[in-house]
């Protein structure tokens, strides 16, 4: 049967609109302006690559970059593996298991730059106090407060919080394994070890690589966390990619040049996805 | 078999990595209705006195309530036409992708996932204060149009696996396509419609760059997270308001959780895989 579109288009339409005006405009801004010395305000001209060539010999940039992908591979690792030991803890017959699903999925729902504020004053209090009483002198002072060491307080409060979303995907793709498939791998004589690399790993090899991907994204995004824990400091040795571009764009009347960084920055964004993919469904197996 | 045996070494692990997950929020309250002096002693143990005042001064000091507001007022607004204009949208690409535009349209929404945020902050600050959109009416417009992307992905997602036949049935009883849509196919999108309104209820509440960004300096139009900041830079030491404070801002989506919980996990599972 043939039907109209036009309905189907007034739909869509105001959508189109509205994300072009909202979405795609100002990102197309964005682009312009990395072209100009605009500082946010009064006169510009066109500066053609000179402010991108000046973000690669930019130290605190490369500073902003070396931490974010270290922050953000770290981050990625420890979240994935530990998304899935305790996706398995929770799929395997255990007790009280929608009371611990519960209280696993609920850092997913609290506010992260909150969060931020409470593990603050676990660093810089609570575990020094802690540490102070119990006679560990090496533990006894603030890790954020140190520039070598503040970036793992960083990732201990995003790991803490991201595990959750994480570890719920996981748990879905284990529950779309059949049963029968580990029950031939018992009579085959597998042991648990070799079960998860020959059965389980390899059948949620999709939701290992949607989990990776979107980590890394996040990740490489990184701003409350750091607002709440840090403020990019000791100096700038937490300060994130993201931090820079707001930091630098809105008081440091770097807009053009700060935008250079962003596209930079987005084009890094989209190469790591990218690559991530590619790699990541290269060994995906279908069941 | 093996496998109908409790697996007494996975729940205790669990239990002990529940304690993890669990304790700063311990904290948070035991803080949070404590005196300094209190705090002093001990952090952990359990009070004799619980000092309430820290949470009225603390409604004082950040003008809660006015917060509390624009929070809920930019979630309701936003869940609401979030589910009501995303799945339209979606539903007019996911029943057309065999034309060009809808296809073309739907990667260019979807494509709009890998754009980070800081690439149109700058602009986009600038354009809604040109726009006098630099208040909430601005956020709650960003929020529906910025959740455009993830959102027309999981629905058209789940709109495919909707038997045409359906809205054959009614287009053959003379229904038009807004009928169908409304009639038909919102119903039939329940799952996914509680999915997104869920997610964009956690986005739009927790929020704090977008605020932080749009409203510059306009106080009266502060959302929750963004008085969480500002309070902290400006009371940093006084930690039993401040937890008083974060606390309350917590408290809403908790019970939510709690009421909804089981549901939760089981619809952002459902979302997760489309």
């Amino acid at each position: 049967m043939k039907r109209k579109t036009m309905p189907y288009f007034l739909m869509a339409a105001p959508a189109l609109a509205l994300f072009f005006l909202f979405h795609t405009y100002p990102l197309l801004q964005g682009i312009f302006y990395s072209f100009t010395d605009w500082k946010g305000y009064g006169d510009w001209d066109f500066v053609g690559f000179k402010n991108y060539l000046n973000v690669f010999q930019d130290k605190r940039a490369w500073d902003a970059y070396l931490f974010t992908f270290k922050f953000a591979v770290v981050s990625t690792i420890l979240v994935n593996v530990i998304s899935i030991i305790v996706a398995l803890g929770l799929n395997a017959k255990i007790k009280f298991r929608k009371s611990l699903r519960a209280v696993y999925f609920m850092p997913n729902i609290l506010s992260i730059l909150i969060i931020g504020f409470i593990f603050n004053f676990i660093f810089a209090h609570f575990l020094p106090d802690m540490a102070k009483s119990l006679g560990f002198e090496a533990l006894s002072k603030n890790i954020l407060g140190d520039p070598d060491l503040a970036w793992i307080g960083i990732v201990i409060v995003s790991v803490w919080q991201a595990v959750a979303f994480n570890t719920i995907l996981y748990l879905a793709g284990l529950q779309t394994i059949p049963s029968d498939l580990y029950e031939a791998a018992v009579i085959d004589g597998a042991g648990k070890w070799k079960m998860f690399w020959t059965v389980t790993f390899p059948l949620i090899a999709p939701f290992f690589t949607i989990n990776m991907v979107l980590a890394m994204k996040n990740f490489l995004m990184v701003f409350d966390q750091i607002m709440a824990m840090t403020g990019g400091g000791p100096g700038t040795s937490t300060e994130s990619i993201s931090l820079l571009i707001y930091r630098g764009g809105f008081s440091g009347g770097e807009f053009a040049y700060q935008s250079a960084n962003a596209v930079i920055y987005f084009i890094i964004i989209l190469v790591v996805s990218i690559a991530q993919i590619k790699f990541l469904q290269k060994r995906e197996v279908e069941l | 078999m093996n496998s109908k045996r409790i697996n007494w070494t996975s729940t205790i692990l669990l239990i002990l990595g529940a304690i993890f997950v669990l304790f700063p929020l311990y904290l948070t309250i035991m803080v949070a209705v404590k005196s300094p002096e209190q705090i002093a002693q001990s952090i952990l143990a359990i009070p004799s006195t619980f000092h309430f005042e820290n949470f009225t001064k603390a409604i004082k000091m950040t003008h809660f309530f006015n917060a509390f507001k624009n929070s809920a007022i930019i979630t309701v607004f936003v869940v609401i036409f979030t589910v009501l204009t995303n799945s339209m949208v979606a539903y007019a690409i996911a029943r057309n992708m065999h034309k060009r535009f809808f296809r073309l349209l739907y990667y260019y929404f979807v494509s709009a996932m890998f754009v980070p945020f800081p690439i149109i902050m700058l602009p986009i600050v600038k354009e809604t204060s040109r726009w006098g959109l630099d208040n909430l009416l601005g956020l709650i417009f960003l929020y529906i149009v910025y959740g455009l992307a993830f959102n027309v992905f999981v629905y058209v997602g789940y709109i495919k696996s909707i038997p045409r036949e359906l809205e054959e049935a009614a287009i053959v009883d003379g229904a038009n396509v807004w009928t169908v849509f409304w009639r038909v196919i919102f119903p039939l999108l329940k799952p996914m419609n509680a999915t997104v309104g869920i997610l964009t209820c956690l986005w739009a509440w927790n929020d704090f760059m977008l605020p932080l960004v749009i409203l510059s300096g306009n106080q009266e139009q502060a959302t929750l997270p963004l008085v969480q900041f500002i309070f902290q830079s400006q009371f940093s030491t006084d930690y039993n308001l401040a937890f008083a404070s974060y606390l309350m801002a917590l408290v809403p989506m908790i019970v939510v959780y709690v009421f909804a919980q089981k549901w939760i996990i089981g619809n952002v599972t459902r979302g997760a895989i489309k």
